[in-house]
């Protein structure tokens, strides 16, 4: 008799090759997705930033090599005037355009929120000055401000007869400053508008419904409703508004170059001045880091101050 | 970012048809050439070079520039490939090719530039010689700006220089009351007191006008016998001399017409044209840019220039932006890049791109003032003599890096508005400027 042994058969699996092996592998599999995303990272972020943050320590010149000097450029910045008042005009810029930018901003994105004619078409002409490259708008502004050929003081002077000269927008120091502030709220406008939008149209409608019942006023909804529900967009958009606004260049650049007398210079303008114009590549790599730790405050500041809500987080704001 | 580059030829484009026309007629035979044995630069096989230089401003300028070095290409075999650039830009390009060691052959920069990469670019002493022995010798700013530091060794090749003397309207000095530009400060003081009485001011730039403003500045401390820095190349900026000026510039300026503290390079130019300004500097290109514009034909009628005023100084008080050719150790073809430079200074082909050029980049070489583009009209007669002004940025020094960062960071434009503007008294504002200065010089 003839037994046939038959073991449990189990249909051969085939043995899945290497490379699939491979990508069944996690630890493998996270370090394959990530590399691109580092690689990015690494070239185009932290060497950037790294070099810089290590020319702020040399005193290399545009066209030389230079030697580690320690913190000696930062001790010249910390008794140089001009660095100084580019601190305080940078911080004074931010903080008023920033307020600016959202008072004006807020108040537009609530109109809009309302049934008016042609929302969408408003909507879409509201973003004009942001879509406008900022160097064209620049240009603009430049011509509106120019001291000669303002269109203003054409019209006080020329049409209205109201003044006897032309206004004079950019040749002193604090008009000169308030005038950059007044074209960089116009241009920052439709971005707060348009994001304050969109986090307006995520409240449900119902809850204004369940106030207006409670016979709550227009304020009180405001302050009650719109307000907090908008905090957490509020914040996001105010950092990002914040730091476009404090590493501004364009407009400062084209309009004043920082004139009248280094009175508006910001600490990027005066970076770029000093590290490419004036060759000092070290002293300008300096001014540049120096912005860091403004940057990283306002960041912090967005996040911690504004943001940290605790029904954020799943749980009852109390 | 157009309004900064080609900053004083932006308007100046009107003028490019009259210019190609008279370039046409320049041929080189006005100009005077000694006898003197060829340069004997045997061209290295198959060479071919690149060349960089700051953009047009005129067309003519570069059209003459390229056929003249398509004409060295068919003689010689050699072609020449000629690339532009902004001339906000040049700088930082020639600061990239020195340190790299690669990327043009040739590069026609600013200044101060071969004096800076003074190791890095081959001698042109031989090309230099035999242009000066043939064409009458070279300008005092040609001399400077070529050779090394206290030695006979060209290093550079300087092709033009652009000057910035006043220019003004013949009536509005009538109407106030003087028939010439005095030579005096005081009598400066008054014609532009004047010329404000019947309000037609003057009007220099303060603010941040790289070309314009410090034009304006070195003129004020010059005149005033002041200097940056002394022979040796010590910062001697705080003087007495310098209080004198800025305690001027203090009187002067209100004269000015209103807004010259956020002026740039070209709003001078704008004003002037639209009768906002009557009495200022700048280069031979606002004239010819009136001229050739029907609309501002009179305004160029009514124009004048004359040399910048004086005072203390026993000439005019005034340097050019000069251009200045050099040739750097990488190239594999010293020989073709030597013989091309030499070959754009004959007259055969400089004549023609001088003329065509209006005379704004002004000749460094003597002969050349025999050229027909000066006889074309005599309001420009002045810019003749650019390159023989006795002044360079950073004088009494050596010419370096740190003159050419002075000037780029504004340094003495901001201390004579900081007095002007009432911010500073001319003591602090001598103060600072001699602090940052030390910096640059250190």
């Amino acid at each position: 008799m003839t037994v046939v042994t038959t073991g449990d058969w189990t249909r051969a699996r085939p043995q899945p090759n290497w490379l699939a092996r491979l990508f069944d592998y996690k630890p493998f599999l996270v370090l394959a997705c990530l590399t691109p995303a580092l690689g990015l990272l690494l070239v185009f972020l932290t060497y950037p930033l790294g070099l810089g943050i290590w020319l702020s320590f040399t005193d290399t010149k545009i066209g030389g090599a230079g030697k580690y000097i320690g913190i000696e450029n930062f001790e010249y910045l910390l008794e140089d005037p001009q660095f100084w008042g580019a601190v305080f005009y940078s911080v004074f810029y931010t903080g008023v355009a920033t307020f600016g930018k959202f008072a004006l901003g807020l108040w537009l994105a609530l109109l809009l929120n309302n049934h008016v004619p042609f929302k969408s078409l408003l909507r879409a002409i509201i973003l004009l000055p942001w879509i406008v490259p900022t160097v064209l708008s620049a240009l603009a502004f430049w011509w509106l401000y120019d001291p000669q050929f303002s269109i203003f003081s054409y019209v006080a002077v020329d049409v209205l007869g109201i003044r006897s000269t032309p206004f004079d927008f950019l040749s002193t120091t604090w008009p000169a400053r308030w005038s950059l502030i007044a074209a960089n709220i116009w241009r920052g406008i439709p971005f707060v508008a348009i994001s304050l939008l969109a986090g307006l149209q995520t409240i449900s409608p119902s809850l204004y419904e369940a106030a207006l019942l409670d016979g709550s006023s227009a304020w009180q909804r405001f302050r009650y409703i719109t307000f907090p529900l908008l905090l957490p967009i509020l914040a996001i958009v105010m950092t990002f508004s914040i730091i476009f606004t404090f590493t501004d260049f364009q407009l400062v650049y084209a309009i004043t170059r920082g004139g009248p007398l280094n009175s508006t210079h910001l600490m990027a303008t005066l970076a770029f001045q000093r590290g490419i114009s004036g060759g000092e590549l070290g002293e300008g790599a300096a001014i540049a880091v120096a912005m860091i730790p403004f940057l990283v405050g306002a960041t912090l500041f967005s996040y911690f101050a504004l943001a940290r809500r605790k029904w954020q987080q799943g749980e009852s704001d109390d | 970012m157009a309004f900064i580059i080609r900053r004083r030829g932006a308007m100046a484009l009107g003028a490019s048809a009259a210019a190609m026309a008279l370039a046409r007629q320049a041929t080189g035979q006005t100009i005077p050439k000694a006898d003197v044995p060829p340069l004997n630069l045997p061209i290295e096989k198959g060479a071919t070079l690149r060349l960089l230089r700051p953009a047009r401003f005129v067309e003519p300028d570069e059209v003459i520039f390229r056929a003249n070095s398509a004409k060295f290409a068919k003689e010689t075999g050699v072609e020449v490939k000629v690339d532009l650039v902004g001339w906000e830009d040049i700088r930082q390009q020639t600061a990239v090719s020195a340190n790299t060691g690669a990327g043009p052959d040739i590069i026609l920069g600013w200044a101060e530039d071969p004096h800076i990469y003074a190791d890095k670019v081959i001698e042109l002493s031989d090309v230099a010689e035999y242009l000066g022995k043939k064409y009458g010798g070279w300008m005092f700013l040609g001399e400077k700006f070529g050779k090394r530091a206290k030695t006979n060794n060209w290093i550079g090749l300087p092709m033009g220089g652009s000057g910035g003397p006043l220019v003004y309207r013949v009536s509005a000095l009538k109407e106030a009351g003087h028939d010439k530009v005095p030579t005096d400060h005081a009598g400066l003081l008054k014609l532009c007191q004047d010329l404000k009485k019947i309000n037609k001011p003057a009007g220099f730039a303060l603010g941040n006008a790289v070309g314009d403003a410090n034009g304006f500045a070195n003129w004020m401390l010059w005149s005033h016998g002041g200097s940056l820095i002394d022979d040796d190349g010590k910062v001697v900026i705080n003087s007495k001399e310098t209080l004198n000026a800025l305690n001027f510039v203090k009187e002067l300026y209100p004269t000015f017409v209103s807004g010259t503290m956020s002026w740039n390079d070209i709003s001078n130019n704008r004003a002037y044209a639209s009768n906002e300004l009557f009495f200022t500097s700048n280069g031979v290109s606002l004239y010819f840019s009136l001229k050739n514009d029907p609309a501002t034909k009179p305004i160029a009628d009514d124009t004048e220039h004359a040399p910048l005023v004086k005072g203390l100084a026993s000439t005019a008080p005034m340097s050019a932006t000069v251009l200045n050719g050099m040739v750097f150790k990488h190239t594999k073809f010293p020989n073709a890049a030597k013989a091309y430079l030499a070959f754009m200074m004959e007259a055969e082909q400089y004549d023609p791109w001088l003329t065509g050029c209006l005379g704004y980049w002004s000749h460094p070489l003597k002969a050349y003032d025999k050229s027909k583009v000066w006889e074309s009209d005599p309001k420009i007669a002045l810019y003749r003599e650019t390159m023989n002004n006795q002044f360079w940025s950073g004088y009494k020094g050596p010419i370096t890096q740190a003159a050419g960062t002075v000037t780029a960071e504004y340094v003495l434009v901001q201390m004579f508005a900081s007095v002007a503007s009432g911010q500073a008294t001319p003591a602090d504002a001598a103060k600072e400027a001699e602090r940052r200065t030390r910096r640059y010089y250190r």
